[in-house]
């Protein structure tokens, strides 16, 4: 009796162990919920990570995007991506605290493109119609605000290849704005 | 008819406009309107009041603040619209009632998300073996836990955000994007683990289901801990403000990581670089630095700033500690502007990442005082102290509102001043800082303001 009890004190170490490796992969207990094929895995991955690889075909240079900034963004942004929101539903952003351009805004602090290209994709125009924006208009949009900031030139065509390899100014600034104090 | 009957069908008549019914179908509520009337009416007819979704009393007026108006013009400030906060200084206890939870609203004034609970679907995809969707009622039908915890905005108390520095006069004001609240849900490792995931997964992407669909990154070991898909608030339905019908709580963290209108979990091997990630950096080590948890805080909620004593004798000063870390182990209390410090009485139980209660009986003198609160958690750090900020960025609000100044979640103690007559003031930058300016009239330090942008002091 003795002997069995030992053999099974390091067998179920053993298995215990197995149980703790394979803890993350291990088959569904509840059965719960649709499976999704591997095309409506790719689908639901709307969000456009650092290495562009969600990035729709489409693109636009600074100078496309300066007309379609002018029709649909100058309104709430202005004209230079740094003035008030004035005119917009929203108001005003204060002036020391920017939200696009200028040192301290987001397109300088950003350490990827590819999060402008995401905002404005997922969140612009601000309210309604957010999100409605074709592929391209995006790509404008992003390449005139980097224009802006003299990050890219004018006719710099911005598309899902170029964009990722863009060198943000502050990519590997220690000292960003959002860096956070508790 | 006698002037009691006048008396009560008037009161009646009162009551129906309250229940927005029409008197008219009041006098038929005895059975023979179709359809309108509620079980209660039938029972007792004539009774309009049928307190299905209670009130308060008329007499109890509690409300967050700003309050969002209802019409938003281009002159329309901005605080007015975004984060509506909890009335700390009016609160008791630990729980902060649905009403009144604080909200971030990025969208305002555009209306909040209005998402239908039957159509609602959960995916969990990315770098798991089985992705899949679910529905409310799937995940209502998961083993489920509940926690009490307090949810905090990442601006909350932040100089740079100015809820510190210019509407510093009350406690709500001042520090209000704090509530705290019992979230039940399915715990996120479940589901995680439901699905399998893969190796080499890292990092946890979570998108919002609003129409501005705001997602955040944060490293799948807090993911795999304490993190809870969320479906109900003290009890019931999460408020729509607050993420309905399912929202992410993750204790002890950021409020931004708490994902509100959950669309999705997406299994990444890096963080995504949401506009909320954007202070991720990479370490000398190579490792990314990711979000972490929150510092100790506390703050005095009675006596607090904009109230008043009526006199010198008994009063039990009292607030709330929290901390990322767990639980709250001390808080001490200075009724002399820092030079001996009491040890206050907590709350029982206390509860890991949940707001804390403390409790210290005082007998005021009558003379002008500074009170502070100052909380120790359990991995034994000590709330950082205001005087030793100051010795920083200065007595004058004005250098705080740099943008090298603490912007963000500020943790950092809080006096409050009271003077002979009972009034308690802010003390946050010296012991000399004149009283809020009375409404209408501008503020002492300027902000410096584009045009259009309007004077939050007309507005107090």
């Amino acid at each position: 009796m003795r002997s069995t009890s030992n053999l099974l004190v390091p067998a179920i170490t053993l298995l215990s162990g197995l149980f703790c490796v394979a803890a993350l992969a291990q088959m569904p207990t509840y059965k719960v919920g649709k499976p999704l094929s591997d095309e409506e895995n790719r689908s639901w991955a709307t969000g456009i990570g650092p290495e562009g690889k969600e990035l729709p075909p489409g693109s636009a240079t600074a100078k496309e995007g300066k007309e379609l900034w002018m029709r649909r963004c100058a309104k709430c942004h202005g004209v230079d991506a740094k003035s008030s929101m004035a005119g917009s539903i929203r108001p005003p952003t204060p002036d020391n605290n920017p939200v696009l351009g200028g040192e301290k805004g987001l397109i300088q602090s950003t350490k990827y493109a590819t999060t402008i290209w995401d905002i404005i994709n997922r969140a612009m125009p601000l309210g309604e119609e957010a999100g409605s924006l074709k592929a391209e208009e995006v790509y404008g949009a992003t390449a005139y605000l980097l224009y802006l900031q003299g990050i890219i030139k004018e006719n710099d065509i911005m598309d899902a290849k170029s964009l990722p390899k863009v060198q943000m100014p502050h990519a590997n600034d220690d000292m960003s704005p959002y860096k956070r104090r508790f | 008819m006698n002037s009691k009957g006048r008396g009560r069908r008037r009161f009646i008549k009162e009551g129906a406009t309250l229940a927005g019914l029409a008197v008219g179908a009041l006098r038929t509520a005895s059975g023979q309107s179709a359809g309108s009337e509620t079980p209660s009416e039938a029972q007792t007819p004539g009774f309009t009041d049928t307190r299905a979704y209670g009130e308060r009393s008329r007499f109890e007026t509690l409300s967050r603040w700003p309050i969002v108006p209802k019409v938003v013009t281009p002159a329309t400030p901005l605080y007015l619209i975004f984060t509506p906060r909890t009335p700390l200084q009016d609160l008791k206890g630990i729980i902060t009632p649905n009403p009144l939870h604080y909200y971030i609203d990025a969208a305002a004034p555009y209306p909040l998300p209005d998402i239908d609970p039957r159509q609602y679907r959960l995916a969990i995809h990315g770098m798991v073996d089985r992705p899949l969707t679910l529905t409310l009622e799937e995940l209502q039908r998961l083993p489920s836990v509940s926690r009490i915890c307090w949810l905090e905005c990442t601006g909350n108390s932040g100089a740079r955000v100015r809820n510190f520095v210019e509407f510093r006069d009350t406690a709500g004001k001042a520090h209000g994007a704090t509530s705290c609240a019992e979230w039940t849900g399915v715990l996120l490792s479940l589901l995680l683990k439901e699905c399998g995931v893969q190796k080499g997964a890292s990092w946890i992407y979570a998108e919002g289901g609003e129409r501005a669909r705001r997602a955040k990154s944060f490293q799948l070991e807090k993911a795999m801990d304490d993190v809870i898909v969320a479906y109900a608030q003290n009890g019931e339905g999460v408020r729509p403000e607050n993420g309905y019908p399912v929202r992410l709580v993750v204790p002890g963290w950021a409020g931004h990581n708490s994902v509100k209108w959950l669309r999705r979990i997406q299994v990444v091997d890096r963080p995504y670089m949401a506009k909320d990630d954007l202070g991720f950096r990479v370490g000398p080590d190579g490792k990314w630095s990711g979000e972490r948890e929150f510092d100790p805080k506390s703050l005095i909620t009675f006596p607090s700033g904009g109230q008043r004593l009526s006199g010198p004798g008994l009063y039990e000063i009292s607030g709330l500690a929290w901390t990322g870390a767990g639980l709250i182990r001390r808080v001490e209390v200075t009724t002399d502007g820092g030079r001996t410090w009491k040890d206050a009485q907590l709350q029982e139980p206390v509860l890991s990442k949940a707001h804390t209660r403390f409790r210290l009986p005082w007998n005021w003198d009558g003379e002008e005082c500074v009170i502070e609160s100052r909380c120790t958690d359990e991995a034994g750090r000590t709330q950082m102290l205001l005087s030793e900020v100051r010795k920083t960025w200065g007595d004058n609000p004005d250098s705080w509102k740099s943008s090298e100044s603490p912007g963000e979640r500020f943790s950092a103690t809080q006096p409050w001043k009271i003077t002979r007559d009972g009034s308690v003031r802010q003390a946050a930058f010296g012991p000399d800082m004149s009283p809020p300016p009375a409404p209408g009239t501008r503020a002492a330090s300027p902000l410096n303001l584009s045009p259009g942008w309007k004077d939050p002091s007309c507005l107090s």
